[in-house]
């Protein structure tokens, strides 16, 4: 009967636990560590990088935004794509095809080629309602390798005329321009680090608030959603909106990265190393979407600077992936501290002994 | 106020419910019957997982089956499963504050914390429900449903799987919800210790058809219902 108490104090219980609830520290070192390496990025990072890793880590930079919302729909949906290198073309296309085509400021571009592939991405989000599992990533690497097609027969606009913005001739192609104060590529670098910190804390917003709650419920039981009033359809287009809002900025950006775009660089594979990174990095947490574009975009560079072939990624990455699904299903971000907390112990141990 | 008329579910060639007619008046009502008597069929009418051939249900003046499943929560139907669902990754709290209602900031929260507090056991608003016992999930799941001004409640067997004192709090924790809310209680469970405890009436539900409904104990000794239960041999 310890539960069923008199109204008077519950309410006074009920009082001092929602003081609780307000003042509760959202986790400090873990804001601290955060904020340290995000500064770090920004400020210490480009005096120690050569301009080879500068491009690079701009690369980084874009592709943990695409990961970040892989992860979204992956871990806390559990809706499979197959088809983000698909979304993550639309949105460069269309910055591209903007920013040949007008004089608007750079961000209002890339937010524009965000809503553009937001609302294509959402379309492609349409059979995710009644799809899940492989049959829905069945579709959408389908649909990665539709627009493949499509942008190699369109072409990227290189500044053209007409709707393509496609210019045959390949003389005197200009570049794709960039903002006006981050013209340089440690500048550009910098400019792409704060677009992705602000994608992940929009992306964190809504996981923290009643999208996170309706998703999560959604991910483990739907009859359960339902029954409390959690309107399903609602929410899985709006995580396939939200994933593809960011992905089509991410796209924007990775137009004024390249300078200039061609379709032969963007193949369907991408589309299915992102999701073998993205598990990879860990699905269930936001620095997996950070170590994920780490692996895919800084590895290969690596790799490259040791004069070693790339194929070796495609085996690595395949081994990753069995990894996770046999011993670390919540991947790297999951299982890294974890690993140090165990070496930690190990050390302190040997020490006491010692 | 509840009430179905001429209630009919099939599946293909099975008829699961059978032009079913029922009132339940206010309280906390039992739902009993053998397994596959329709019982959890009937819930999944009201939940809107099952269109049923025919029949009307009409819940405090309201066309139930005219309104989209997910709208049922906001109008204040609230379930429970046979198999526990309370949202794992979530916290309590979350997973109470997930359900649909009308209320907004501070008095959602209030009432958020007030139903956790209601169902007792030991839960903390910020505990994971991950790391919960079998028994406080159940806990967190009658908190979801007794949340956000509730109407309409449906526990389907809740006390399934629990040890006997765990049973005992839950009993005390349903008894008191048309107390603490207002909410007409329909409880399904096979545990005929915890029907005859929390309801005042029952109605028995047996391959579809409603054999006999009224107060509870003059419906446990009802011969028709012990012949459904304990399949005495017809003597006519």
């Amino acid at each position: 009967m310890a539960g069923v108490g008199t109204k008077g104090r519950a309410e006074q219980t009920v009082a001092g636990q929602r003081f609780g609830l307000l003042r509760r520290p959202e986790r400090p070192v873990h804001l601290g560590v955060t904020v340290a390496l995000v500064l770090f990025a920004l400020f210490g990072l480009p005096p120690l990088m050569s301009g080879y890793y500068t491009g690079y880590a701009s690369l980084v930079a874009i592709y943990s935004i695409v990961t970040l919302g892989l992860g979204l729909l992956v871990g806390r949906v559990g809706l499979y794509s197959l088809g983000q290198g698909a979304v993550l073309q639309i949105g460069a296309w269309t910055g591209a095809r903007l920013l040949f085509a007008t004089g608007q400021p750079f961000p209002l571009v890339i937010i524009e080629a965000g809503l553009v592939t937001m609302l294509i991405g959402t379309a492609i989000g349409l059979p995710a309602i009644r799809l899940r599992g492989l049959y829905l990533a069945l579709i959408t690497l389908m649909f990665a390798g539709t627009i493949t097609v499509i942008l190699a027969t369109v072409n990227f606009p290189n500044g053209g005329g007409g709707f393509t913005g496609y210019n045959g001739q390949q003389s005197r192609i200009p570049p794709i321009r960039r903002p006006s104060i981050a013209g340089t590529d440690i500048a550009y670098y910098r400019f792409a680090v704060v677009v992705a910190v602000l994608m992940f804390l929009l992306v964190y917003a809504h996981v923290r608030m009643r999208p996170g709650r309706a998703w999560a419920a959604i991910r483990q039981s739907e009859p359960a959603a339902l029954a409390a009033g959690i309107n399903t359809t609602f929410y899985k287009l709006w995580a396939w909106a939200l994933a593809s809002f960011i992905t089509g900025i991410a796209g924007g950006v990775l137009a004024g990265q390249a300078r200039y775009l061609y379709s032969i660089n963007f193949t369907t594979q991408d589309s299915i190393i992102l999701l073998a990174v993205a598990l990879m990095g860990g699905v269930y947490n936001m620095w997996g979407a950070v170590i994920a574009a780490l692996l895919m975009q800084l590895l290969p560079a690596f790799l490259q600077n040791l004069g070693l072939s790339y194929a070796w990624l495609t085996i690595l990455f395949g081994v990753g992936v069995l990894q996770v699904l046999t011993t670390a299903p919540a991947g790297i971000a999951d299982q890294f501290p974890k690993d140090m907390k165990k070496l930690g112990g190990r050390i302190m141990k040997l020490v006491r002994h010692a | 106020m509840l009430e179905i008329a001429n209630l009919t579910v099939r599946y293909g060639g099975v008829t699961s419910l059978d032009s079913m007619d029922l009132v339940f008046e206010q309280g906390t009502c039992g739902l009993i019957g053998p397994n596959g008597a329709g019982k959890t069929t009937f819930f999944n009418v009201l939940s809107g997982f099952v269109r049923p051939a025919s029949g009307t249900v009409r819940a405090f003046g309201t066309d139930l089956l005219a309104m989209p499943h997910f709208r049922r929560a906001r109008w204040g139907m609230r379930r429970t499963f046979q198999t526990e669902q309370a949202i794992e990754e979530l916290t309590v709290y979350d997973n109470v504050a997930m359900v649909s209602s009308s209320l907004r900031g501070a008095g959602r929260r209030a009432d958020v914390l007030g139903a956790i507090e209601y169902v007792g056991g030991g839960l903390s608003p910020l505990m994971r429900v991950g790391t919960l016992g079998a028994g406080q999930r159940r806990l967190v799941e009658v908190a979801r449903a007794v949340a956000g001004k509730p109407r309409l409640i449906l526990l389907d067997e809740p006390a399934a799987g629990l040890p006997d004192e765990e049973t005992a709090h839950l009993a005390s924790v349903i008894r008191g919800i048309p107390g603490h809310t207002g909410a007409l209680t329909i409880l399904v469970d096979h545990d005929m210790s915890l029907v005859s405890a929390v309801c005042e009436t029952t109605a028995v539900l047996d391959f579809g058809k409603l054999i006999a409904s009224g107060p509870t104990a003059a419906v446990l000794r009802d011969e028709q219902v012990m012949r459904a239960y304990l399949g005495i041999a017809e003597v006519l």
